[in-house]
């Protein structure tokens, strides 16, 4: 497969990079590392990485720091649906641990696993600022909050039938 | 009631919108300041005002603002810290969601006063869906003319642009947030020369929080004389607080400084009571750097005066006694609540968390962590308690950045007051070894 990003992402790079000083395009790192995840089945490979550090002219261990540096970077491939889970305080406070222990079984995947059939990642995560309305959870963009088993269940299937994949940036990509 | 400077309008329908925020009198500051006011002016009306660092440490604004390096030929920036990572906050991202708008106009009229030309909000990547509702105000705002060349028909230009981060916690320290800005991994950056000298692409640089900026609009249109009598002492004007845990009703509430603490947890206005009709065991007042306090401690001072919503009355007692408002996330646990594994997923946060860079935080953390992770899980003796007090007295003070200390003290405050948690897990430990 060859590593390009497709017109529409080409051009809200290019956008993107603009927004920066003249010589200072690196800045744009962590929103092109965003749009390349978006790009490639949500994940970095290797080449996808190579192929960013060429667009913004700069060394490819300056994009594998970075891309290892932040929680939202994927150097490993992921199910279509990435769901994390907050797990700090007051997310526990409020029963984090049975949204997680739920999802757990109902998937049947441990943490940090993906289901045989490519469509989930369950993965804990630190603090999303969403405390105010705990339990919750992160699937793309989408911050799902005030969760309940039920809940739960009902997102899943909801995100089943739309057999989407999930990314951070859809509405950037699209605009 | 308290008065309302940044939320007033937050219930408005279509307040997200530029024409419905400009007929609740939005971007009158920036006409105000652009128009009959000379940038130091907007910095003196904001030093009168004694505006505090809305993102934790509580530093006065004006002057952080006057520590700019106007002798530098070097262009100026204004970068808003919108990273808001601290366990237990949710204030910046109800503002940017609710009223977009009252970020944008802050940062025009402090971008002003700072004389920046180009100016960036750095946001969680986490947030966003958040930074789409940004880029959607800021291009109103260009098209209405506040943002661009010669704004509404000065002589002053100023571009606008949101930066998304990828999830990082330490990227909320300035130092690492412009490392971040500028494409790198977050390591914080030795201090001195600090950000006003050579911040961003070592440039003289401001980073505020979001609320802060967003305080400047009532400030320039009331006037810092008037903003300061609102509050108590060096407490001046109002505070965003995100309540959460164990209480009825969580969400953010802004507060005139000097509530008190008592009426804050149980009044209807704020968050009305302890959940379930259970009683109050303790509070993080402000994120989850700050020490953890018990009942007891958190509505009364040592001395026995109320505790009230400022930042002097919560350090009141210092470490011992007292605690910190810092960003205003306050966390309620009730009687039910183990503080021992609510500090463990504190402790499990700020190994996540640690850049790496010096080793007291990036070990230390770890070692808190397994320790502590000991004592969730029933294997802790009772040197462990020990242990973890001597670990966290090693990290504090000895790393580059906060982030250390911030580590360390809910370990150290959540064993000053709540040791007698930590002996039941070890004798339970000691149980569970002889079954």
């Amino acid at each position: 497969m060859e590593i390009k990003f497709s017109e529409t992402a080409l051009a809200k790079a290019n956008q993107i990079i603009g927004r920066y000083p003249q010589g200072k395009q690196k800045s744009a790192m962590l929103t092109m590392l965003h749009l390349a995840q978006s790009e490639f089945d949500g994940w970095l490979s290797t080449e996808v990485m190579d192929y960013v550090a060429s667009l913004l002219s700069v060394k490819p261990i300056e994009v594998y720091e970075v891309a290892t540096f932040y929680s939202m970077y994927n150097t490993k491939p992921v199910g279509k649906c990435l769901l994390e889970v907050c797990q700090t305080s007051s997310c526990w406070l409020r029963g984090s641990n049975e949204i997680v222990d739920h999802l757990k079984k109902k998937l049947n995947i441990e943490v940090g696993e993906t289901t045989a059939d490519g469509m989930f990642t369950l993965k804990t995560v630190e603090c999303l600022g969403s405390c105010g309305t705990a339990p919750m959870l992160q699937c793309g963009a989408d911050f799902h909050e005030n969760l309940t088993i039920d809940k739960v269940d009902e997102l899943l299937d909801k995100l089943r039938t739309k057999n989407e994949r999930s990314s951070y940036l859809k509405s950037l990509v699209n605009s | 009631m308290g008065r309302k400077l940044l939320l007033e309008h937050i219930n408005e329908p279509g307040i997200q919108t530029f024409e419905v925020y400009r007929k609740k009198g939005g971007y009158a500051s920036v006409e105000k300041a652009l128009k009959t006011m000379k940038p130091d002016d907007v910095t003196e009306e904001v030093k009168k005002s004694g505006l505090r660092g809305r993102g934790g440490a509580g530093f006065p604004t004006g002057m952080k603002w006057s520590f700019i390096d106007k002798k530098s030929e070097k262009p100026r920036y204004l970068v808003c810290n919108a990273d808001e990572s601290e366990p237990g906050t949710f204030k910046d991202r109800y503002l940017m969601e609710k009223i977009p708008h009252a970020l944008i106009e802050g940062m025009i009229t402090s971008s002003y006063a700072l004389g920046a030309k180009t100016s960036y909000i750095y946001i969680r990547g986490e947030y966003m869906y958040v930074a789409m509702i940004l880029e959607k105000a800021i291009e109103e705002a260009y098209a209405k003319g506040f943002l661009g060349k010669n704004i509404l028909g000065t002589d002053y230009s100023l571009d606008l642009y949101v930066h998304a981060g990828a999830g990082a916690y330490i990227c909320g320290e300035e130092t690492a947030l412009l490392e971040s800005l500028e494409g790198k991994r977050g390591n914080p950056r030795l201090k001195p020369p600090f950000p006003a000298v050579a911040g961003l692409y070592a440039c003289p640089t401001v980073v505020n929080n979001v609320e802060t900026i967003a305080a400047v609009v009532p400030i320039v249109n009331m006037g810092g004389d008037e903003y300061s009598k609102i509050g108590v002492g060096k407490s001046t004007g109002t505070k965003l607080i995100s309540a959460s845990g164990h209480i009825n009703k969580p969400g953010v509430y802004e507060i005139e400084l000097g509530v008190p603490v008592e009426e804050f947890i149980y009044s209807e206005e704020y968050c009305g009571g302890i959940w379930k009709g259970r009683k109050l065991k303790a509070v993080i007042a402000g994120g989850s750097s700050v020490p953890i306090l018990p009942t007891d401690l958190i509505l009364k001072t040592a001395k026995g005066e109320p505790r009230l919503m400022t930042y002097e009355s919560l350090a009141d007692g210092g470490f011992a006694t007292g605690t910190m408002l810092g960003s205003g996330g306050f966390i309620v646990l009730d009687e039910t609540a183990s503080v021992v594994e609510n500090l463990y997923t504190f402790a499990r946060f700020y190994h996540h968390e640690s850049c790496g860079q010096c080793s007291p935080c990036r070990e230390g953390t770890g070692w808190m962590e397994k320790i502590l992770h000991r004592f969730r899980d029933g294997h802790a003796k009772k040197e462990d308690i020990d242990l973890l007090w001597d670990v966290q007295r090693k990290i504090e003070g000895n790393t580059i950045c906060p982030l250390g200390d911030a580590a360390a003290w809910p370990v150290a405050s959540a064993i000053r007051h709540f040791r007698k948690e930590f002996e039941e897990a070890v004798m339970n430990s000691l149980e569970l070894a002889h079954v």
